[in-house]
């Protein structure tokens, strides 16, 4: 039990994938200007990414190796065609929002990675915990980068004014910087570097280290 | 006609850059932009495979896909738009593993430089994103061939340029925390502020 607890709970701040596999970016930019897409996202992605690992993991020992990449594709475009019908039956107004990106999940490397990395080797219950559990790891940074958006850029979440604005007679002044996308490179940025100050063991050695003080020599070369 | 083609092609490249404005492809985007020749051994197959694929599934949606496209068969209210994802992610896998092994077989240089990046743009979302738009944009097949190409060269741009700026930022004092990832995130942020400034630009 503790093992099914640890795969389960590690993707979530041990090893993100986000933050710390670099995987499924995309996404995780592209549709988070307000809080609602980014939670439609979410249950899409941990939808998709629980039932490929698992309908991967059950075939794992028949697939022959030379083609398992093809094989996988075609397990995870059928649940992404699955989820973006039901998407377009059910919330049509926000797979408009969702645009493609609904579709790129197919090729979202969250779910490749997964499978290749985990659902090959293990069993379909334990790969549907992990498939699950980096779902989690994703929803919360998109969640985290969803609400500061969409409440620093326009004061409101899920669409609910929390901060009155100027305009309506309030005092909070929106920032519209926050409504641009390239706003959640540099919150995702800031996430990384809170994230690896609090667990150190992430932090990425420096390829190149910069002495304290230059020696005495070197300063009177320069001189 | 030439004056549509290009500009369809420098709004491909740089006003609605598939990497710095719509962010696509971003995965590979950062792993593997640690160094300017990897970068631009990447860039050049994605431009290859974009250019392939996009006109190809051009081709796939006007005759099979499209509602009323099956009409040569006898079946004009049928659409099976909602087997595109499946049908165009098939091509793109398809095109690469072929493309794979004409390379060993007959420009065994250019493999061995490529070599490692081939598989990896099965699952570049540049790719497949190009022909989502390319649907979405309901482009002709000759303007799909200068959409799909404008895309790469756009992302091969972007990717050469992140390189760039990554091999001289290793020289520079960064906080323990941001070393690496965060720092690059920033970077491409800041890019993709710059790029923004394209927007403006109608042609």
């Amino acid at each position: 039990m503790a093992k099914t607890s640890e795969v389960l709970l590690s993707p979530i701040f041990k090893d993100n994938p986000i933050a710390l596999q670099v995987l499924g970016i995309c996404s995780a930019l592209a549709v988070t200007s307000k809080l609602y897409p980014t939670l439609i996202m979410c249950i899409a992605l941990t939808a998709t990414i629980t039932l490929s690992n698992f309908f991967i993991s059950l075939i794992r020992n028949i697939v022959p190796s030379n083609i398992r990449i093809i094989v996988q594709m075609t397990i995870i475009s059928s649940l992404v065609i699955i989820v973006d019908q039901l998407l377009k039956a059910y919330d049509y107004e926000t797979s408009k929002t969702l645009s493609v990106f609904v579709g790129l999940i197919i090729t979202n490397c969250i779910v490749m990675g997964r499978a290749e990395a985990y659902a090959m080797q293990n069993g379909p219950y334990m790969s549907m915990v992990d498939g699950f559990g980096n779902g989690l790891g994703y929803s919360v940074i998109l969640i985290i980068v969803g609400s500061i958006r969409e409440l620093i850029g326009s004061g409101q979440l899920l669409g609910v004014q929390i901060l009155p604005l100027v305009s309506e007679g309030g005092w909070y002044v929106s920032n519209n910087f926050f409504l641009l996308p390239p706003s959640s490179f540099l919150i995702i940025g800031l996430f990384i570097w809170f994230l690896r100050s609090w667990k150190t063991e992430q932090v990425e050695p420096a390829e190149f280290k910069m002495s304290k003080n230059a020696p005495k020599e070197v300063k009177a070369d320069h001189a | 006609m030439l004056e549509s083609y290009l500009s369809i092609f420098i709004n491909a490249v740089f006003i609605e850059n598939i990497a710095l404005s719509v962010f696509l492809g971003m995965c590979t985007f950062i792993a593997i932009s640690k160094k300017i020749d990897a970068a631009i051994g990447l860039g050049i197959a994605v431009i290859v495979i974009i250019g392939i694929t996009v006109p190809l599934n051009n081709l796939i949606y006007t005759y099979i896909l499209k509602e009323g496209a099956l009409a040569w068969l006898g079946f004009p209210e049928v659409s099976l738009e909602f087997v595109g994802l499946i049908s165009y992610i098939g091509v793109i896998a398809a095109t690469v593993q072929i493309l794979e092994m004409f390379l060993d077989r007959y420009v065994p240089v250019l493999y061995n430089a490529l070599g490692i990046f081939l598989p990896l743009i099965t699952v570049n979302c540049a790719i497949l994103g190009a022909s989502l738009f390319m649907v979405e944009k309901s482009l002709a097949f000759g303007e799909s061939v200068v959409y799909g190409l404008g895309a790469g060269v756009g992302w091969a741009l972007a990717i050469a340029m992140l390189a760039g700026i990554r091999e001289k930022l290793k020289y520079s004092d960064i906080p323990d925390g941001l070393q690496g990832l965060g720092i690059t995130f920033i970077t491409v942020g800041l890019m993709c502020f710059g790029f923004m400034s394209f927007g403006g630009i109608s042609i």
